[in-house]
């Protein structure tokens, strides 16, 4: 160490943020012990019908401390626990989907060890997210204790005390160097109980092979598409092109005013080959995104459409590729919709990110009363977002207004270009 | 006439440089990148710039930035620019200067040699050449708008080739009626979007700004 300053520093700083970390977790312990008590009175109350009503959301909070366990098991510690929870409900109207939000969240075996993990996490938090704090406490008030006996004489206290003072004497260096340790601990024992089970994990890999073999069938449709469009339209038509032009060529001296129509054609040959191949590259990759990413993409959309269209971002970053060429087919398809189907004068579009993931609304005023039809725009986004384990959302009430929230999980780069 | 080309693809450029000496045009610089662009457009103030959106090093609208950034430092500086796809996002911030000098036309247009070279002295000349594809755009976005639908649906047309850069006489060809006919339009479309009498080839700029801004 070429800065043993700045080593020790460095050293009391974590100490000192593990004990704070430590004691953070035993305070949430303790604190949320409330919470197991209302959760379970209200499972209780189930069979008399009220608990229906306030035992899902009691035991979404349940769910809620659970989650900040898991964040700080990944912040603090390192260590990653899953989510085990059974994807949300998102279909129905209002009443339905609150109903099938309920058994949603009571019949998730996750939610029961979630409710088990806020009680017998207790001990385990008081135990070992005090115990840096504890060794720090007295390891320092022993050292204090030591300098004072220096002055008042070592052989007053050194016999009978010895070892005893040895053992205190060690637990500022254990605190130091194995205070994190204890805070990994506490982490792989909240995994124990709050991370999926390996049937939950089964489930999972099934969900995900389903979603993935859609997402290949869709790619390789797509490639299928674009080569047939390639190959009737754009090929043919520089075929054609050729064409044209050799005959100019033969026909130039002889008859110069065939020759003259003859390019003509094929000038006009080349501009409809170009417009075909504008359209589709657009459907493979607009320029506009790759040119200013998401905001901008969707900025010069709602600008392209035959009405107004109201657009709010708030986007600290960019996702990666994908995210956003997904993100802007979607919002896409429900604008393309909007202009079909709901005979509205304005649109909005909010593309915004919450932690984990990009959330986009797309509302008009127009009619309402949209029903996803199996080969429907609707169905296409949902498509695209299961890629990614996103969800789409619509509300559309006869007479409107109708709105489409779509959810794609992401992370976004921070670095804005 | 000086011109600076900023296009990176060789093949378009040799094309476009032998386009526009064949019109007595003179290439002052032909550049293939944004920084370079803008560092030509600044020593050598052309009389027009014709500029690709898309150039090196990032190859994502370096070239429109390198203009609308030139713009800034010396105003009404005539820039036509060229793309493979046109946006009503880039017509807009082009324009948002308010000034004129400014052309966005697809690359397909150029294979229309005569119209090309019209477009890009129109644009010199301080008037402004937008892709018909714009001007359709914007015509359905703003049908039902409160300036714009005071004017009749053939003022719209002649508002619309105006904004094409078309001349008057080019727009009576189109239109198959006179110039005349033309002149008298075009005073309604004045008089309709409260354009006073001034100069007549900068209220003809400001009926088209008003127009694309709309």
């Amino acid at each position: 160490m070429s800065d043993p300053g700045g080593t020790v520093r460095r050293l009391a700083r974590r100490t000192l943020r593990t004990c704070l970390r430590g004691m953070a977790l035993a305070f949430t312990a303790v604190a949320c012990l409330p919470l197991f008590v209302f959760a379970l009175v209200s499972v209780v109350m189930v069979a008399s019908g009220i608990g229906l009503v306030i035992a899902p959301k009691m035991l979404l909070a349940v769910r809620w401390q659970a989650d900040l366990e898991r964040r700080r098991a990944l912040e603090w510690s390192g260590v990653t626990i899953a989510a085990p929870y059974r994807p949300e409900p998102t279909t129905g109207n209002r009443l339905v989907r609150g109903f099938r939000r309920g058994m949603w969240v009571l019949r998730d075996p996750a939610t029961w060890r979630d409710l088990l993990w806020t009680v017998a996490g207790v001990p385990v938090s008081l135990v070992l997210g005090l115990a840096p704090a504890a060794l720090v406490g007295f390891g320092v008030w022993n050292l204090v204790v030591d300098i004072g006996t220096l002055f008042y004489g070592w052989y007053h206290v050194a016999p009978n005390g010895f070892t005893l003072q040895l053992f205190f004497l060690w637990m500022l260096p254990l605190a130091v160097f194995c205070g994190p340790w204890f805070l990994r601990m506490h982490a792989r024992i909240a995994s124990s109980l709050l991370a999926p089970t390996r049937t939950e994990m089964a489930t999972r890999v099934t969900q995900l092979t389903e979603s993935r073999s859609v997402a290949v069938d869709s790619s390789a449709a797509e490639l299928r598409r674009i080569e047939r469009d390639l190959h009737d339209g754009a090929q043919a038509r520089l075929v054609a092109l050729g064409m044209n032009i050799g005959l100019a060529e033969q026909v130039v001296r002889d008859d110069p005013e065939l020759a003259l129509t003859l390019l003509a054609e094929a000038r006009a040959a080349s501009g409809e080959a170009l417009s075909e191949l504008r359209a589709l590259v657009r459907g493979i990759h607009p320029p506009v995104l790759a040119e200013r990413g998401l905001d901008g993409a969707v900025c010069a959309l709602a600008l392209s459409l035959p009405l107004h269209v109201d657009v709010h971002i708030n986007l600290p970053g960019r996702g990666s590729a994908p995210v956003e060429s997904a993100a802007y087919f979607v919002i896409a398809e429900a604008l393309t919709n909007v202009v079909k189907h709901s005979g509205a004068t304005r649109a909005w579009v909010q593309l915004e990110y919450e932690p984990g993931k990009l959330v986009a609304i797309v509302g008009d005023n127009g009619t309402g009363g949209a029903v996803p039809r199996a080969d429907g725009g609707l169905r296409g986004i949902e498509r695209r977002l299961s890629a990614f384990d996103g969800m789409v959302a619509v509300t559309s009430p006869i007479g409107g207004p109708t709105q489409v929230t779509m959810e794609l999980p992401c992370e976004l780069s921070l670095a804005r270009t | 006439m000086r011109v600076v080309l900023g296009e990176d693809l060789t093949l378009l450029r040799d094309g476009l440089i032998r386009l526009l000496t064949a019109y007595d045009m003179e290439v002052v610089a032909a550049v293939d990148s944004g920084p370079e662009l803008l560092r030509a457009l600044i020593t050598h103030r052309p009389d027009v710039a014709v500029v690709d959106v898309r150039l090196p090093p990032t190859f994502t609208d370096e070239g429109l930035r390198a203009a609308v950034q030139a713009r800034a430092q010396l105003p009404g500086l005539p820039v036509l620019v060229l793309s493979q796809h046109v946006e009503q996002l880039y017509a807009k911030e082009l324009l948002s200067a308010g000034t004129g000098g400014l052309g966005y036309l697809l690359k397909d247009r150029v294979s229309d040699v005569r119209r090309f070279i019209e477009a890009v002295r129109t644009v010199a000349a301080g008037g402004t050449a937008m892709d018909p594809e714009v001007v359709s755009q914007l015509l359905a976005r703003h049908a039902r708008d409160d300036q714009l639908s005071r004017l009749t649906p053939r003022e719209r047309d002649v508002l619309a080739l105006m904004a094409e850069g078309h001349s008057n006489a080019g727009i009576a060809a189109r239109l198959v009626v006179t110039e005349k006919a033309i002149d008298k339009h075009i005073g309604n479309i004045f008089a309709k979007l409260d354009l006073y009498p001034g100069e007549d080839a900068n209220r003809r700029v400001l009926a088209v700004l008003t127009y694309l801004n709309a």
